[in-house]
């Protein structure tokens, strides 16, 4: 096996380097900076070379380093290079060829464009490790456009009828793409803490995105008018939200596809907008890449494993630690809270 | 369909009372109107009869996508709902964009025609429907086909909008949408007028409904401005007697007058134009059953000679809504129940009774008395303020039911399954055992009572301490110990602990207790000896 599933994470033993691993390791190979991939603790990091600032504003000072999609580096004679994985900025799947044999670790993937995260790219090889966040049939997404179309939609009702749009957003992906979605309605957009340190690591990386107005205690009400404020899932119904009465609530999400999760989350609108793949989305991957055999980690890892096998690909499911992006992100949270206001 | 998806839509997810009615009373003042007495209809439960059964549509959903049954099946166990399951897995459509092409009523007045179709032609018109639908509009076509059509929104909700659109007062709408009438013949404009009112005979008023008792009774003040009944454990019911017909319906608006031969006589017995407000509770002597023998009754389409022995079905009469074809409910209680008395002493009938009044002068005298409602197999008392009228819905004040405590148990958590609809993703649905000997012994699964935060920390627990797997159930360590609330225990032999219980729900998290100090197996069969009843088959 060129990868092993051990309990530190994937490891390459020929190269001795882990991909995303959840224990403290020597060489760490990571494939995007969301927090249960991109963990604390490792002696040196290689990542693409636009998640490195995210990877620094999240653990600070470490050993980084950056390189670019396509430019195979060599470690113990293990080639290995980054491909775009369309999941956030930055993010990349990692292959791995050695003797010959190509495995490639898609970490989490989404294969429609969005215009900011660069164009999931298929990488033919032997083996492929997929996540399967969403890996069941009824989550088929609405195209893009479609879906920035009704968020553009609510915030002009909302704004009619005097409310504030307060949309429920991870700060690393989902802010980003919700900019963009917002962009032609021209109307100043305002962030929470969390989320503002994510636009400024990427700001500062030289990433093109619209302005945003960072909110904080001396923000005062008045401001918020008919206005559009992003907020991290963690704000969602705690005091930091009394400021925008009144104000309608969207939550974008892919779990959103499902009507029991949107009454869950308490949401006045749901947009089923996600940065993982859907259904059609990880068979297209895992077709394109001619994949012999295919490790299933993180989500629906049992269905979507026993449907390739059913497929005539041959395919396991592999118990990692990824996943929980919602929970890690909140402790990130609290912490801003804490220190609110400083910056 | 398309608007009739939407306001679906916002009533299903909306969390706010106020944008519920205000999309509804947008409904009413916007939509044609026949689709308008259909959804008045399928509102207040009255629903057109199941056209497929749900493993058909299953079927043509599978052939449709060509996927795996195993794989619809976890689909379906994901989203918790067939009618969503199967519109979010039907290959997608572009959509009629913005035309609605067919309105609500057109579906419906096709389904109804449906119902005495070939399957084959049933197929064809499904399908022919789901390929031209948004992902919104399957899913409510998939509710009524179904027949499972629930909203989330009282019965109240419905006719405050109603009322807001067509500006007449909210008791006269709900007086002239209950009873007895078929939406596919009834015109909007009709239904909403005088005539049809009291050409219906059978129309029974609005319940009035009583607010649990939290507070001290203290609070209510004088105990002499106050009259307490016992609060029965039966079905709610009004007996109508009407241009010499008789009628019972249920709470749930249901007319159910064949299900209770007992009452027949009373056609005769009771004056024209009377109505009476009850319970419909089994048996004799004038003393009550446990309830548990009523369902063996309600179940059956046809009662048997036995089971009118066995169980013999009374009304248990506590207030009078009309009486000489005249609305009484303005009246005060006192003054109906003088009435009522003498209505029921007139009629002399076995199956008909006075719910007795429970006799107190100060409040701690009545808490003692209530103590003693399990042996009179009540479930506590009704406060009834003695100058109140009968109002309509669930109305804050003047009506209360003071319940007794549930009975509860410590057990431990063995099992644990997803849940459905809105906790899909989450481990929620879990059994209980109690302890026999060194064994644990299942008795009981049981749903609601855990605050989310606390949910999110069982199903961490769950995920992480999975012994077994059998399909969707994990057996769990039993570490985790909560205390079990039910309202009534029974014999049961499907059961391996040989009890089944009535309600039961987590009441706390005993995070103080471990699985060696839960309750044991000889707890529950005391309590059976106790307060239970051989009941046997019936579930
Ligand atoms: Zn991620
Ligand atoms: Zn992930």
């Amino acid at each position: 096996m060129l990868i092993e599933f051990t309990d530190k994470g994937l490891y390459c033993s020929a190269g001795n380097f882990y991909i995303d691993p959840w224990k403290p390791v020597d060489k760490a190979v990571i494939t995007h900076a969301h927090s249960d991939h991109a963990r604390w603790g490792h002696k040196a990091y290689l990542s693409h070379y636009l998640t490195v600032p995210l990877l620094q504003a999240r653990l600070g000072p470490q050993q980084y380093q950056g390189i670019g999609w396509n430019e195979p580096v060599y470690m113990n004679g293990v080639k290995v290079s980054l491909h775009p994985a369309g999941h956030i900025i930055g993010s990349s799947q990692v292959r791995v060829e050695y003797q010959g044999e190509v495995w490639v670790v898609s970490g989490d993937y989404k294969t429609e464009n969005d215009g900011i995260s660069g164009a999931f790219e298929p990488v033919p090889c032997n083996t492929f490790i997929t996540e399967s966040t969403f890996g069941l049939p009824i989550y088929t997404w609405q195209p893009q456009p479609v879906i920035f179309e009704q968020v553009r939609e609510w915030v002009q009702r909302n704004g009619k009828a005097r409310q504030n749009s307060v949309f429920i957003a991870y700060s690393l992906g989902k802010a980003q793409r919700l900019l963009k979605a917002l962009e032609p309605l021209q109307q100043p957009v305002y962030v929470h803490g969390a989320v503002w340190n994510m636009h400024q690591a990427l700001v500062s990386a030289g990433i093109d995105l619209p302005p945003v107005q960072r909110i904080t205690p001396e923000t005062p009400k008045e401001t918020f008018q008919s206005a559009i404020i992003i907020a991290p899932p963690s704000a969602d119904g705690s005091p930091w939200m009394k400021k925008f009465t009144p104000y309608e609530v969207g939550v974008c999400s892919g779990w959103m596809q499902v009507r029991g999760n949107m009454r869950r989350r308490n949401a006045d609108a749901a947009f089923a907008l996600s940065d993982h793949a859907d259904w059609p989305g990880l068979l297209s991957a895992v077709k394109a890449t001619g994949a012999q055999q295919v490790y299933v980690t993180h989500g629906f890892q049992s269905a979507f494993s026993r449907y390739l096998n059913e497929q005539g690909i041959w395919s396991a499911e592999v118990k990692t630690e990824y996943g929980g992006e919602e929970e890690t992100e909140e402790n990130t949270v609290t912490e801003d809270n804490t220190t609110g206001g400083a910056a | 369909m398309k608007q009739f998806a939407a306001l679906v839509s916002i009533l299903g997810t909306s969390t706010k009372t106020n944008d519920k009615l205000e999309a509804l009373s947008n409904y009413f003042s916007t939509a044609n109107d026949a689709d308008k007495v259909w959804v008045i209809a399928l509102f207040s439960g009255r629903r057109p009869k199941r056209v497929v059964n749900a493993s058909l549509l299953q079927q043509w959903c599978i052939e449709l996508t060509q996927l795996p049954v195993w794989l619809f099946e976890e689909s379906y166990h994901t989203v918790g709902d067939l009618a969503e399951t199967i519109a979010l897995l039907l290959p997608q459509t572009t959509g009629n964009d913005g035309n609605d092409a067919q309105p609500l009523h057109t579906y419906l007045t096709q389904l109804v025609k449906l119902e005495k179709e070939t399957e084959t032609v049933k197929k064809e018109y499904i399908v022919t429907c789901w390929m031209q639908m948004t992902k919104d509009e399957r899913f409510v076509f998939n509710k009524l086909l179904t027949g499972g059509f629930r909203v989330g929104v009282s019965q109240k909700t419905i006719v405050n909008a109603l009322a807001q659109a067509v500006q007449l007062p909210a008791a006269v709408i709900a007086h002239r949408i209950s009873g007895n009438w078929d939406p596919s013949t009834t015109a909007f404009q009709s239904l909403l007028s005088e005539e049809h009112a009291s050409l219906d005979s059978s129309k029974p008023y609005p319940f009035y409904l009583a607010y649990p008792l939290e507070a001290n009774p203290q609070t209510l003040g004088e105990p002499a401005e106050w009259q307490a009944e016992w609060k029965w454990d039966g079905i709610r019911g009004q007996l109508i007697k009407r241009n010499n017909e008789l009628f019972v319906w249920s709470r749930g608006e249901e007319l159910m007058t064949d299900k209770f031969p007992e009452y027949n006589d009373l056609n005769t017995l009771l004056p024209d134009g009377t109505v009476l407000d009850g319970e419909i509770i089994p048996g004799i002597d004038g003393q009550p059953l446990p309830f548990a023998l009523l369902q063996t009754r309600i179940g059956r389409k046809n009662v048997t000679r036995k089971q009118l022995q066995e169980a013999p079905i009374n009304f248990f009469a506590y207030d009078l809504l009309e009486y000489n074809h005249e609305d009484w409910r303005p009246k005060s209680l006192t003054e109906r129940r003088q009435q009522l008395e003498q209505v029921v002493n007139g009629a002399q009938h076995p199956a008909l009774l006075l719910s007795t009044i429970v006799p107190f002068d100060t409040w701690e005298q009545l808490a003692a008395t209530r103590r003693q409602a399990r042996d009179h197999f009540a479930e506590g008392l009704m406060l009834k303020r003695k100058s109140s009228s009968y109002q309509v819905g669930r109305k804050v004040g003047d009506w209360w039911k003071w319940k007794i405590d549930p009975f509860t148990i410590d057990a431990v958590m063995i099992y644990a399954q997803k849940g459905h609809g809105r906790r899909s993703n989450l481990y929620t649905d879990y059994t209980f055992a109690v302890r026999d000997g060194d064994k644990l012994v299942s008795f009981t699964k049981a749903y609601s009572g855990l605050t989310d935060k606390e949910f999110n920390e069982v199903d961490a627990f769950v995920k992480r301490h999975a012994i077994e797997k059998f399909g969707p159930v994990r057996t769990v360590k039993p570490e985790l110990v909560f205390e079990i609330a039910f309202e009534g225990i029974v014999a049961s032999n499907r059961h391996k602990s040989g009890v089944a219980l009535r309600f039961p729900r987590i009441s706390r998290w005993r995070k103080d207790k471990k699985p060696d100090e839960i309750n044991t197996l000889d707890d529950l069969k005391q309590m059976l000896r106790l307060y239970g009843t051989a009941g046997g088959e019936q579930t």
